[in-house]
């Protein structure tokens, strides 16, 4: 049969470009091994007299110390001292805290018309006009300033405390003097005083007015929780969750307590205790399946533990358990009853099934579990099980809540042969990511076939140089080069065969 | 290579070796305040910072006798003078109580000192007096705040800012980034202008502010003429980003720590790791740090034929010929060979680690977030990755990028997947979906209006106190994300059936192969370009406001032409990437700019949600 060269252009589709992929390679990876080769050559004249180290390490290795002196004159040098100018404009950081209190027990609530602005002005009475060398203010420590401790106003006893010097906050006794110490200590952004000044009104206050005032003052709260959760006041912390009515978060607070207990029975009494928490109806759910996996766990790791040693249970000889299960969530957990427990009637605590119930596990999950498990044990009766689906008329499909690409992904990660592979490859849909999964895993005929299926002349003609030559496939795919009209009228059924 | 300098006349960077120096004195300084025979106990995360700025002999020089990792167990030293160079934090004070107290029991005299970095805590300090060893013990601060990590980016070297400020809304580092600027105004200002978004860095502004009120001005040229400060909640979505820029790409796979990063055998094709400096010294990374990965292959390969013809040179010299080589060339050539096999071998490795996670497909999967595309098969996408059990924290990313990008996630959805992520990862992590909750980082969608109306009904029935807790409950609500809205503004994410050739980037987008502008550096442009926030009121809005933009009264108009009013400095509060400083280098190319930046730490996916992670006791 004679076609002529135009009907065979028409024929065959172009190949499509490639752009780079990170999955790509062939090209790119290749270019790479080039190169690494190219360097590698030349490493035995590099290694001639290979006598320093030109790439720089890090180690506490020696080099002379920077003199001390140099860099003294070198700052001292430039200090000179100019004419102040405000230079730089305030903003408004509108913190909440503005409103610095609306309990009604503050002070503050007495200056609300009154602008912030004005505590600014203690910065220049207090800026002392001596002539002192920049470069020794950087160096000196702040402890070693003594300034006299007086009577500091409020603004002024947060400045000092900015600038690390020493403040007394005994003067502030009264609750409006300590509240008004707060709220300029928040109004001054600066962490560091905040907290300062709520260890001293813990000390000094009362926990009921003092969570009372911080109800109102949301920065300084937030201040006082971390600095509970610092120093792990577990106690004082509830009870102020308690007093602001945050019972969710009380309730996590509370069950975070078990990530430090060691000793499985009793975490799991823990676990038990914490159902009762104020969590929402959500999460409590997934506190009480926290609980029925520990339960469970404790014993299966019990039984199991004693089959392994016990020496007679053929699964536990073979594949001797890594680790225990005890703490591990509750896929690892399936994994684990799919792999050691698989055919367990649904009666019993392990069997894979009586986890997917207990647990609503979605058929997917559950799916991708039991695939993982089975094909680690190269099972394959199993896996192709879990497939394998009748219709009415009686007919076996092959059926999957995972796509095929990531059912040969896991197979594959599970060192399945390319018989096994193939029959999986063969069921993806796109035809570009069968092909490239089928190159990865030699699946020959699936290759050859998609591009009879996409008239990819100049792919199979590629593909030709790529096979043993004179094998099967060779000549399948000459044939199929010489004769491709005939084959047309077929191609398109071919995606059926797969279904059967 | 590709997009080398578009424009020439670039200025140059000032030069921040100075502040190790600063910060290397004040350590000697400090150390000679306890003078005499002394061992000393370094808190695990100073150990890096500190190998930046001294090394053994200068310690040594300084009486240093043992160096000890401080790991809260019971100490060994038999040193009667024991010093402690530590971070302000409550638990290893309260060890280093105990160490002191176990010692009078046992009726043993030590000195101890404590070295605070950067500064001290009054938390602290109550603890020392708690615990009955205050004036015992000596303390000092070591204001060390800022290390220079290269020519252009400068670390605060704190990871915990960002946990502590946006999680806990604890401001205790607010001053120390308002210092840390206050150095930098003192030894390279006086800055003309100040640009910036986000509470943070309206706190940290006014801290600078405050400070420099309070201290000395000197005047010099400025080197640095203008600032932004921005701090991390503005944008959390290219931070989650995977990075697919060289730079960033390693520190996802290898994680750079300091400035440095640990290759494994695979990489070095050898037995032993090895720790590889990474920075503008080294003259391979140089070239290929800011590229698309995918041009990185090309360059090496090119690269490595030059060398090739380099060496090859010495065929057919005579002895003077050769002589001339081994003196003036080889050293060099040997060089770099080294580096070239090195990062040969390290996107090799991260070839093989990308291969193997279906990397393509997961950026597939972010691409259609930022677009908003097929969001339906991105969920089941990220289902796949929960029920399979694949990286604890890369689900939580895809989780996190969903709902930002999304506004939150449909209730139904939320449930289903956060149902879904506890049965595969942990029940525990409960406690983390908390923490991303109240960070607005994973949240379920409410019905919008229901709320505000709700809200607003609430607000007029019932009295202050009470509204302010609801306000506070809704306070999640207010950090809506509004991506899709910013995106759509600010054009962040180009049409996608556009071509882009990585090789020629037209925008910042090529550091997210041409799918996404980050938000933060889309700001940072947009503001420059305007010097201000005019005409970006909508989205600013959208960001939740907290913009500023303000002048120095000082600074002439002779000094506002100087080339220092191209060097910006900008500071995030709360963490950068690598992608980022990439695309501000980038950035700065086509506008004639350089950037300096000034991070509390350097981020990534990883570290920012392994932050928040609270799975553990």
């Amino acid at each position: 049969m004679m076609k002529s060269k135009a009907d065979e252009e028409e024929y065959w589709n172009s190949s499509k470009f490639k752009a780079f992929t990170f999955d790509d390679e062939d090209d790119e990876f290749s270019r790479l091994k080039e190169s690494k080769q190219a360097v590698n050559n030349i490493r035995r004249l590099v290694e001639e007299d290979d006598d320093e180290d030109d790439v720089e390490k890090v180690s506490w290795s020696g080099e002379p110390v920077g003199s001390i002196s140099w860099s003294v004159r070198e700052t001292a040098a430039s200090n000179q001292k100019t004419d102040r100018e405000p230079a730089f404009p305030k903003i408004n950081t509108d913190t909440p805290t503005i409103s610095k209190s609306n309990s009604g027990y503050s002070l503050s609530s007495l200056f609300k018309g009154k602008s912030r602005g004005s505590f600014q002005t203690f910065n220049d009475s207090l800026s002392d006009s001596s002539v002192r060398l920049y470069a020794p203010e950087l160096r000196k420590p702040k402890s070693e300033y003594k300034d006299y401790v007086s009577d500091w106003s409020p603004e002024e006893t947060v400045q000092r405390m900015q600038q690390g010097k020493v403040v007394s906050l005994e003067k502030f006794r009264s609750l409006q003097d300590k509240l008004l110490l707060l709220d300029i200590a928040v109004s001054a952004h600066d962490g560091n005083v905040i907290t300062a000044v709520l260890i001293y009104l813990k000390r000094t206050l009362s926990k009921e007015v003092l969570f009372r005032e911080l109800e109102s003052r949301q920065i300084a709260l937030r201040h006082f929780i971390h600095y509970l959760t610092e120093t792990r006041d577990q106690r004082l912390l509830l009870e102020l969750l308690r007093a602001l009515c945050r019972t969710e978060d009380m309730a996590l607070l509370q069950y975070k307590e078990h990530l430090s207990i060691a000793d499985e029975n009793k975490r799991r009494d823990f676990l038990k205790s914490c159902l009762s928490l104020p969590f929402s109806a959500e999460d409590s759910a997934h506190v009480q399946d926290h609980y029925t996996v520990l339960e469970r766990q404790i014993i299966i790791e019990a039984t199991d533990r004693q089959a392994e040693r016990g020496g007679k249970v053929e699964i536990f000889q073979k594949f001797p358990r890594r680790a225990s299960i005890l703490n591990m969530p509750l896929i690892t957990t399936l994994y684990y009853c799919s792999f050691y427990h698989y055919t367990e009637p649904e009666g019993t605590y392990s069997s894979p099934l009586n986890i997917r119930q207990t647990f609503k596990i979605s058929e997917k999950q559950y799916f991708v579990t039991a695939l993982a498990a089975r094909a680690k044990l190269k099972a394959w009766s199993d896996v192709d099980a879990l497939f394998t689906s009748r219709n009415w008329l009686g007919f076996t499909r092959k059926k999957s809540p995972l796509s095929f690409q990531r059912v040969v992904d896991i197979l594959q990660k599970n060192s399945a042969p390319t018989q096994v592979l193939q029959d999986y490859v063969a069921l993806v849909d796109d035809a570009d990511v069968r092909i490239s999964l089928a190159q990865k895993h030699k699946c020959h005929d699936i290759i050859i076939n998609t591009y009879r299926d996409l008239k990819d002349r100049q792919m199979l003609l590629g593909y030709r140089g790529k096979v043993e030559r004179g094998s099967v496939e060779e000549r399948k795919i000459d044939e199929l080069l010489n004769n491709p009209v005939r084959k047309k009228r077929r191609g398109h059924l071919h995606r059926l065969h797969h279904v059967t | 290579m590709a997009h080398s300098a578009r424009r020439r006349d670039c200025p140059e960077l000032p030069d921040f070796s100075l502040l190790k120096r600063l910060a290397r004195d004040q350590l000697i300084y400090l150390l000679e305040q306890l003078p005499g025979k002394k061992d000393l106990f370094i808190e695990a995360d100073l150990m890096s910072p500190l190998d930046r700025i001294a090394n053994v002999s200068t310690l040594k020089q300084h009486e240093v006798d043992k160096l000890y990792k401080v790991e809260h167990k019971p100490v060994v030293s038999t040193s009667d003078q024991l010093c402690f160079l530590i971070r302000p934090r409550i638990q290893t004070v309260k060890w280093i109580c105990d160490v002191a107290n176990a010692d009078k029991a046992a009726g043993k005299f030590r000195r101890y000192k404590i070295i605070f970095t950067p500064q001290k805590f009054y938390a602290c300090e109550a603890v020392l007096e708690e615990q009955g060893i205050f004036g015992d013990v000596t303390t000092d601060e070591w204001a060390f705040n800022l290390l220079p990590l290269d020519d252009d980016i400068i670390s605060l070297e704190l990871p915990e800012f960002f946990r502590d400020n946006f999680l806990a809304g604890d401001q205790r580092w607010v001053r120390t980034a308002g210092s840390a600027l206050h150095l930098l105004h003192s030894l390279y200002g006086p800055f003309s202008k100040i640009y910036g978004i986000g509470r943070c860095s309206k706190m940290a502004y006014e801290s600078w502010r405050e400070q420099v009120e309070e201290g000395e001005q000197r005047t010099h040229q400025a080197e640095i003429g203008k600032v932004f400060l921005i701090d991390r909640d503005v944008d959390f979505v290219t931070p989650l980003c995977s990075q697919v820029v060289y730079e960033g790409l390693v520190d996802d796979i290898f994680r750079i720590k300091c400035g440095c990063v640990e290759f494994g055998p695979e990489v070095t094709s050898s037995d032993k790791s090895m720790k590889v400096m990474l920075n503008s010294q080294d003259k391979v990374f140089n070239e290929i740090r800011n590229e698309h990965f995918s041009n990185v292959f090309g360059f090496l390969s090119q690269k490595a034929r030059n060398l090739q013809t380099a060496y090859d040179k010495r065929r057919g010299m005579d002895i003077k010929q050769m002589k001339t080589f081994v003196s003036e060339e080889l050293k060099g050539l040997k060089q770099e060979h080294r580096l070239l096999s090195l990062h040969i071998g390290a996107s090799e490795s991260i070839m093989k680690k990308k291969t193997k996670q279906d990397f393509q497909e997961l950026l597939k999967t972010e691409h259609s977030l930022l677009e908003g595309f097929e969001i339906r098969e991105c969920i089941s996408f990220i289902e796949e990755h929960i029920n399979r059990q694949v990286s604890m924290i890369e689900s939580l990313r895809l989780l996190c990028l969903l709902s930002i990008t999304e506004n939150g996630l449909l209730p139904k959805d939320f449930r289903s997947l956060k149902a879904q992520y506890l049965q595969s990862y942990g029940v525990d992590h409960l406690l983390t979906f908390a923490n991303l909750r109240q960070l607005g980082l994973l949240v379920e969608q409410q019905p919008g209006e229901t709320l505000t109306v709700m809200e607003s009904k609430v607000g007029k029935l019932v009295n202050d106190k009470t509204a302010g807790k609801l306000t506070d409950a809704f306070s999640s609500l207010a950090k809506k994300s509004n991506f899709r809205a910013l995106s759509r503004k600010l054009n962040l994410v180009p049409k996608s059936d556009e071509e882009y050739d990585l090789r020629v980037p037209r925008d910042m987008a090529y550091i997210f192969s041409g799918a996404y502008v980050p938000l933060s550096c889309k700001l940072i442009e947009q503001v420059l370009d305007r010097d201000g926030w005019t005409g970006l009121e909508e989205v600013t809005r959208l960001l939740n406001g907290h913009e500023f933009a303000v002048s120095g009264s000082t600074g002439g108009d002779s000094k506002t032409k100087s080339d220092a009013q191209r060097i910006i400095l900008v500071m995030f509060l709360g963490g950068c990437t690598f992608s980022e400083i990439s695309a501000l280098r980038f950035l700065g190319r086509e506008r004639g700019y350089k950037f300096i930046v000034v991070t509390t730490a350097i981020t990534n996916s990883s570290r920012l949600l392994e932050a928040l992670l609270d799975n553990h006791a």
